[in-house]
């Protein structure tokens, strides 16, 4: 079992960004997605920025993947995706369907992210023939409908050479809009947003009227509130034939959250907490359980 | 442009025919279809009573197969596309890569449009779509702008159908488990959003509360109209501020835009509603077939009825329609 730290999908400051990914150069984490996958107007760092920061944590070892946006609407947005995949150097993961599109016209291999509906053996080994070497199962998805795709696929004689990733830690991105929610929380129109996203490196708090957090925004991107937290499931998981599990950077503790993630999977840690006060709460891991993502389930033993 | 109308029931099918429709899409009675509600759509052999009547008419009908598929339910899409492709259906509306895979290797002639759940926003993709399954048609998300459909239909390989009126999806079809995250159930897995058996209103003196597995949506004060509790269609708090934090209760009404899409070179417009009475799909319908034949007749000096807006607004969710993606006050 591998661990995999996903793309920040916060508006950081470039600051925030390089000492966030130079913290980590020295760490065991053998994977590292790295990119804007949120909003293209976020520009606090350029493609080159980007390669600069692959290309060093590469040098250390790392696996370096680019990620790609998630929703591909404008004619400028399409022009950057073409400038990601063709970088030549990287892995890129896509999270719309015109990555496929590019990756597969350039005969390139290529990660399917969690925003690529794969809900089946069938569209898996379609992206399998496409050259996909990777998949993240999409986060509404738990561990019987993983375990009936895992044993289709092998039926199907794909399993050998495709790797599997779940989203584990972290705020679950739910859903993208071509609207804006934290431009509509500040009272500003899309196109003067002012990039309102940069004030909140964690997103902002949507509650009911009864005060209960239920989604975190984070600019088109809705997310949970809850922290989803699968690490008590990884032995499960392995069994399953997962290979990757996802940590999704959060603004505080992120290593810590590593190195927990990193010790337990690699037995040196006795006891697995759901509660630990080095990961964010509330957490949930409903989906895992095929319940409502938002409910934290106690699994039986 | 073809005029794509919802039916969820044999009677409301009648009612679009009657009204006008040059197309008309159903869906089979099980999770195969977004809009998988209690005693909604067609079996067997109310499809093929469907189907009669449309033949007769000269009118087309598609059928939509647009959830997606998880292991222990593959052989029921699997069937639901063998029924349809017997059935006759002019085209398959489907979403899942893998489902289209299947009608593509077992019947090559079917045509197969994109469902709007494929969630395709950008030339690239529709080009995937085409050269993969060779599919006929795509239906866009409710997020794209005026200007980016014009471009979109530049370079689209295939031909494009866009909402023209009903229920307004926010977020990225196909790409939101908002519902999920509340109900463990979503339009993906599901066919359903905010799903109805997981609505509870509470009233007291004061006030209206709408929950969705008992999370609150919305309370309203008395004389306050009340809308269904969609999730993202709540007011929530934000900060000290209690508000639409997602969005208005609005629905989409593009009338005005007819030229305008006509010109782009929109090839189809699509009409929400399967989940609605064959009395709302009539009176959509009626509107609809006159706008389109009035700008048929009358071209660039079309223009919108009040008539038309005042029997619309009297269907529309929340009383208010909106030109939603399309004229974007929000941008």
């Amino acid at each position: 079992m591998k661990i995999a730290l996903g793309p920040i999908l916060y508006y950081w400051t470039r600051q925030k960004v390089f000492d966030f990914y130079d913290s980590f150069k020295k760490s065991e984490l053998p994977i590292v997605y790295m990119g804007e996958t949120v909003c293209s107007k976020r520009k606090e760092l350029h493609l080159h920025d980007w390669l600069d920061i692959a290309e060093s944590m590469a040098a250390q070892g790392k696996e370096v993947v680019l990620s790609s946006l998630a929703l591909i609407s404008a004619r400028s947005e399409l022009q950057s995706l073409k400038k990601i995949c063709a970088n030549n150097r990287f892995l890129v993961e896509a999270n719309d369907m015109a990555a496929v599109q590019l990756l597969t016209e350039l005969n390139l291999p290529f990660i399917c992210g969690s925003g690529i509906n794969i809900y089946n053996a069938h569209s898996l080994a379609l992206m399998h023939k496409k050259g996909m070497k990777r998949w993240v199962l999409p986060v509404e998805l738990g561990a019987e409908a993983l375990r009936g795709i895992l044993q289709d696929a092998e039926k199907m004689g794909i399993s050998d050479n495709l790797e599997t990733e779940v989203f584990c830690y972290g705020k679950l991105p739910l859903a993208h809009s071509a609207r804006c929610f934290t431009s509509r929380a500040k009272n500003r129109p899309k196109d003067k947003c002012e990039l309102a996203c940069i004030d909140y490196p964690e997103g902002l708090l949507l509650r009911s009227q009864e005060e209960q957090q239920l989604f975190t925004i984070n600019g088109i991107q809705t997310q949970s509130a809850a922290c989803y937290n699968l690490l008590s499931e990884w032995r499960h998981m392995a069994a399953l034939g997962v290979d990757v599990m996802r940590l999704s950077p959060q603004a505080e503790n992120m290593r810590a959250v590593v190195e927990r993630f990193h010790k337990v999977i690699n037995g040196s840690n006795e006891e697995i907490l759901l509660l630990d006060e080095s990961m964010l709460e509330p957490s949930c891991n409903g989906y895992w359980f095929a319940k409502p993502g938002m409910m934290a389930h106690e699994p039986a033993c | 442009m073809e005029l794509v109308c919802p039916a969820g029931s044999l009677p409301a099918f009648k009612a679009a025919l009657n009204a006008g429709a040059n197309a008309i899409y159903v869906g089979f009675k099980d999770d195969t279809n977004a809009r998988h509600f209690t005693g909604l759509n067609f079996n067997d052999r109310q499809a093929q009573k469907a189907l009669a009547l449309a033949r007769d008419s000269g009118v087309k009908l598609y059928v939509a197969i647009n959830t997606y598929p998880q292991p222990t339910g593959w052989s029921r899409w699997q069937a639901a596309v063998d029924r349809a492709v017997e059935l006759g259906a002019d085209a398959l509306i489907i979403a899942d890569m893998g489902l289209m895979t299947y009608v593509k290797e077992k019947y090559p002639q079917q045509n197969i449009h994109l469902s709007v759940q494929g969630s395709s926003t950008n030339a690239a993709s529709l080009k995937f779509y085409k050269e993969e399954f060779d599919i006929k048609r795509a239906v866009l998300p409710r997020v794209l702008a005026t200007k980016q459909v014009e471009q979109l239909c530049e370079k689209s390989p295939v031909d494009l159908e866009v909402f023209g009126f009903g229920s307004l999806c926010i977020m990225v079809e196909g790409r939101c488990v908002l519902s999920s995250y509340i109900t463990g159930e979503s339009p993906n897995t599901c066919g359903v959003c905010s799903p109805a058996k997981h609505v509870r209103w509470e009233e007291s003196a004061n006030s209206r509360r709408s929950r969705l597995n008992n999370v609150l949506i919305d309370e309203y004060q008395h004389k306050e109209n009340a809308s269904y509790p969609t999730l993202c269609k709540g007011r929530f708090k934000v900060d000290e501020n209690t508000y639409h934090a997602l969005e208005q209760p609005t629905s989409l009404s593009t009338l005005e835009i007819i030229p305008q899409l006509a010109r782009m070179g929109i090839k189809a417009i699509k009409i929400e509603g399967r989940q609605r009475s064959p009395a709302y799909v009539e009176q959509v319908v009626r509107v609809w077939r006159e706008a389109l034949d009035a700008f048929k007749q009358n071209g660039e000096r079309f223009s919108v009825s009040p008539q038309w807006l005042e029997q619309l607004d009297k269907v529309s969710e929340g009383q208010q329609t909106s030109l939603g993606p399309y004229s974007r006050p929000w941008q």
